[in-house]
C-alpha cells in the first residue's frame, strides 16, 4: 500500500514542506525538503517519532504542589501514553533538586526540572 | 506629594519591579556593574511566568541549551542569588512615583507590612496580562470554565489541577498550541483550536503538536457565544471571510465543558501610564530609547511590559540592556546622546522598538511584521542596511543587529521595512 505524508519540516526556520511517500511501511521517496538534515528528519518522523515529555507529579512538603518533571531523552511517539499513565501514579517527597532524575520507566530517565 | 512618613523606608540605587526573566536578569546585570539593587515580585516564587512552563525551548540563544521554562529561571534566580541581589516575593507593587529624576520612590505591600523604597532608577519588568473573552468579543453565558491559557497553565502545571475534560481553544498560537498539548497529555480531550486568521499563528514546531493529537484546527473561525448552566456546555463557533466579517450561516457548536482563551498578550504597563510614561499603541509598552529609557528619565523598561517577546532569549537581553541604561544613568545624572534617530514603520512592519536611537552604540532592533512573507529582505534604506530573511511570520519577532555608525548614517529618522528580496 502507497501512503503519502505531509508535514512542515521544523529543523530549521527555512519550514521546508517536505512529503514522504511510504510503500508497506518502507520510505520510497521524500520531495521538497532543501537539505539533507531536512530529509532526515523527516524520514525518522514517519518511520519513528519520538519527542520530548514533559508533565507535573505532586509532591509532599515541597513549596509548590506539583514539581515539573521531563524524560531526559525523546520517547517513541506510540509509547507516550502509556509513559503518562506512569507519571500519573508517581508520588514524590521534597525535597528535590532541580535536574534530579526522580524515576525511570523503561530505561528511561525523568528527570525534575524545578527544585521543591 | 510628599512621601508618607509613617511606613518604613528603604534606600537603592535601582528598584527592579518583576521577578520574571526580564527582572531577573536586570538585577544580576545591575549588581553586576557596581550598583545596589533591590527586586520585587508579587508572586510567592520568583521566575515570573516561567515556573508554569514546564515544555523545552528555553535558551537556545542565552544559554546555548534547550531548557524548559523552570529551569531557565532557575539558572537566572541562582546567579542573581549568588551575585547577591536582594530581593523580596510576595511584594506587590502598588504605585511608583517620580519626585525628580535620582529620586523616585516604589510603595509596595508584603506579608510584614506596607514598604516605601527610594531609588535613583527603576527597572520596569512587570510582564504582560493577556486578553480575556469578552476583549475578544465572546458573548452568552457567565459560566465557570472560562480560562485564560496562562489560568489554565497556572492550574495544571502548578497546582496540578486539570481545569477541564472536554476543551475547545481560542487562539493558535504558541501558547494556545503548547496548552493543546499539555491538555492532550494529561488525558483532556481537546476537540477544536479555534483561529481567526487564515493561518496558524505558532511556530511549525508547535503546530505539528496537532497532528500529534489528532487535534482539529479551524482557521478563518471565531468563537462568539459561550453557553450553559453553572459550567460551559458549548460553545459556537462561525466561518469568518478574508476581511474577518463571519460568514452567515457558517455557524456550529461544539460541546466542551471548558473554553481556554489564548488571544495574546497585551504589556501591564498601567502604573508607568498613572506617572505619564508616553505609549506606543502599536507595541502597547513604552516608547523607549535605545537604553529602554522610557519617556520619565530614570524609568527603564524590559521583556513583555516593553513589547510582546515570543524568546525568553530576548527578554534576557533587554533585562541587562536596561540594567546597562540604570548604571549609566545614576552615574552621569541621565542618558546622553548627541541626537535622537527616530525609528518609523515602513511597509509591513506592524511595530518596532526601541523608538529613538543614539547612534552611539550597536544595538538590536526588534519588530514584528503585519503578514506573513518568504524571501524578503528588512532593509532600512537610510542606513543601506539589508537582512535578508526566508520567511518572516507575524508570530516569530524578528531582531536585527544595528551598528552605531550605520545609524549614525540617518539624519533624523531611519524606516524599517521589510520587502520582497
Ligand atoms: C505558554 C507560554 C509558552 C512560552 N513558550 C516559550 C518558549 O518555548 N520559548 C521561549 O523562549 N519563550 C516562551 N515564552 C515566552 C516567555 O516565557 C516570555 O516572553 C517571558 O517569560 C516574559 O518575561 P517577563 O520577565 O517580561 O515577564 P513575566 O515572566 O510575566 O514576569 C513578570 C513578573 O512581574 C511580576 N509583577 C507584575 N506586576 C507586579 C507588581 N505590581 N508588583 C510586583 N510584581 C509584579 C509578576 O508577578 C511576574 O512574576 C512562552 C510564554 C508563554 C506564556
Ligand atoms: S529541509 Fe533543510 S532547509 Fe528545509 S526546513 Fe528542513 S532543515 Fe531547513
Amino acid at each position: 500500500m502507497r501512503k503519502t505524508y505531509c508535514f512542515t519540516c521544523i529543523v530549521c526556520p527555512l519550514g521546508c514542506a517536505i512529503e514522504v511517500e511510504l510503500e508497506d511501511g518502507k520510505v520510497v521517496g521524500v520531495t521538497g525538503h532543501t537539505c539533507p538534515r531536512g530529509e532526515e528528519w523527516a524520514i525518522q518522523e514517519v518511520t519513528n517519532p519520538k519527542r520530548i515529555v514533559m508533565s507535573v507529579v505532586p509532591v509532599e512538603g515541597g513549596a509548590l504542589p506539583t514539581v515539573s518533571v521531563r524524560t531526559a531523552e525523546p520517547v517513541p511517539k506510540e509509547k507516550i501514553a502509556e509513559l503518562m499513565k506512569f507519571l500519573t501514579g508517581l508520588r514524590l517527597k521534597a525535597p528535590i533538586k532541580i535536574g534530579q532524575v526522580v524515576a525511570e520507566w523503561e530505561g528511561i530517565k525523568i528527570v525534575a526540572t524545578r527544585g521543591a | 506629594m510628599e512621601p508618607m512618613p509613617q511606613i518604613p523606608m528603604l534606600s537603592y540605587d535601582v528598584v527592579v519591579i518583576g521577578g520574571g526573566p526580564a527582572g531577573m536578569a536586570a538585577a544580576a546585570k545591575a549588581k553586576e556593574l557596581g550598583l545596589n539593587v533591590l527586586l520585587l515580585d508579587e508572586n510567592d516564587y520568583l521566575g515570573g511566568i516561567l515556573p508554569q512552563c514546564i515544555h523545552p525551548g528555553f535558551g537556545i540563544h542565552y544559554f546555548k541549551e534547550e531548557l524548559t521554562g523552570p529551569e531557565f529561571a532557575a539558572r537566572l534566580a541562582k546567579r542573581m542569588i549568588e551575585n547577591g541581589v536582594e530581593y523580596r516575593t510576595s511584594a506587590r507593587v502598588l504605585e511608583i512615583r517620580n519626585y525628580s529624576d535620582l529620586e523616585k520612590v516604589v510603595i509596595f505591600t508584603s506579608p510584614s507590612g506596607v514598604y516605601q523604597v527610594w531609588a535613583k532608577a527603576i527597572i520596569y519588568a512587570a510582564g504582560a496580562r493577556e486578553r480575556h473573552a469578552f476583549e475578544i468579543g465572546i458573548v452568552g453565558d457567565r459560566v465557570a470554565g472560562i480560562y485564560t491559557a496562562g489560568e489554565a497553565q497556572t492550574l495544571m502545571d502548578i497546582y496540578g489541577v486539570l481545569p477541564g475534560k472536554e476543551i475547545v481553544i481560542v487562539g493558535s498560537g504558541d501558547v494556545g498550541l503548547i496548552m493543546a498539548r499539555r491538555f492532550a497529555l494529561e488525558g483532556a480531550k481537546v476537540k477544536a483550536v479555534v483561529e481567526l486568521m487564515p493561518y496558524p499563528g505558532g511556530l511549525a514546531r508547535n503546530v505539528m503538536i496537532l497532528r500529534d493529537f489528532n487535534i482539529p484546527l479551524y482557521l478563518g473561525h471565531r468563537v462568539v457565544e459561550v453557553r450553559g448552566k453553572g459550567r460551559v456546555q458549548r460553545v459556537k463557533i462561525v466561518k469568518v471571510d478574508e476581511n474577518l466579517n463571519e460568514v452567515p450561516g457558517s455557524e456550529f457548536w461544539i460541546e466542551a465543558d471548558t473554553l481556554v482563551i489564548s488571544a495574546g498578550l497585551i504589556p501591564s504597563v498601567k502604573k508607568l501610564k498613572k506617572i505619564g510614561v508616553e505609549i506606543d499603541p502599536s507595541t502597547g509598552g513604552p516608547v523607549v530609547n535605545d537604553r529602554l529609557e522610557t519617556s520619565v528619565p530614570g524609568i527603564f523598561v524590559a521583556g513583555n511590559s516593553l513589547l510582546i517577546n515570543d524568546l525568553v532569549d530576548y527578554v534576557a537581553e533587554q533585562g541587562e540592556l536596561a540594567a546597562e541604561g540604570a548604571k549609566e544613568f545614576i552615574e552621569k545624572g541621565g542618558i546622553e546622546s548627541r541626537k535622537w534617530v527616530k525609528v518609523e514603520k515602513g511597509a509591513n512592519v506592524r511595530l518596532v522598538a526601541p523608538h529613538y536611537l543614539s547612534g552611539d552604540r550597536d544595538l538590536y532592533l526588534y519588530l514584528r511584521v503585519s503578514r506573513p512573507m518568504e524571501n524578503v529582505e528588512v532593509r532600512i534604506p537610510e542606513t543601506g542596511k539589508k537582512v535578508r530573511l526566508p520567511v518572516v511570520k507575524p508570530a516569530e519577532m524578528v531582531r536585527v543587529k544595528l551598528r552605531a555608525e550605520e545609524i549614525r548614517k540617518a539624519q533624523e529618522r531611519l524606516t524599517v521595512e521589510v520587502v520582497g528580496a
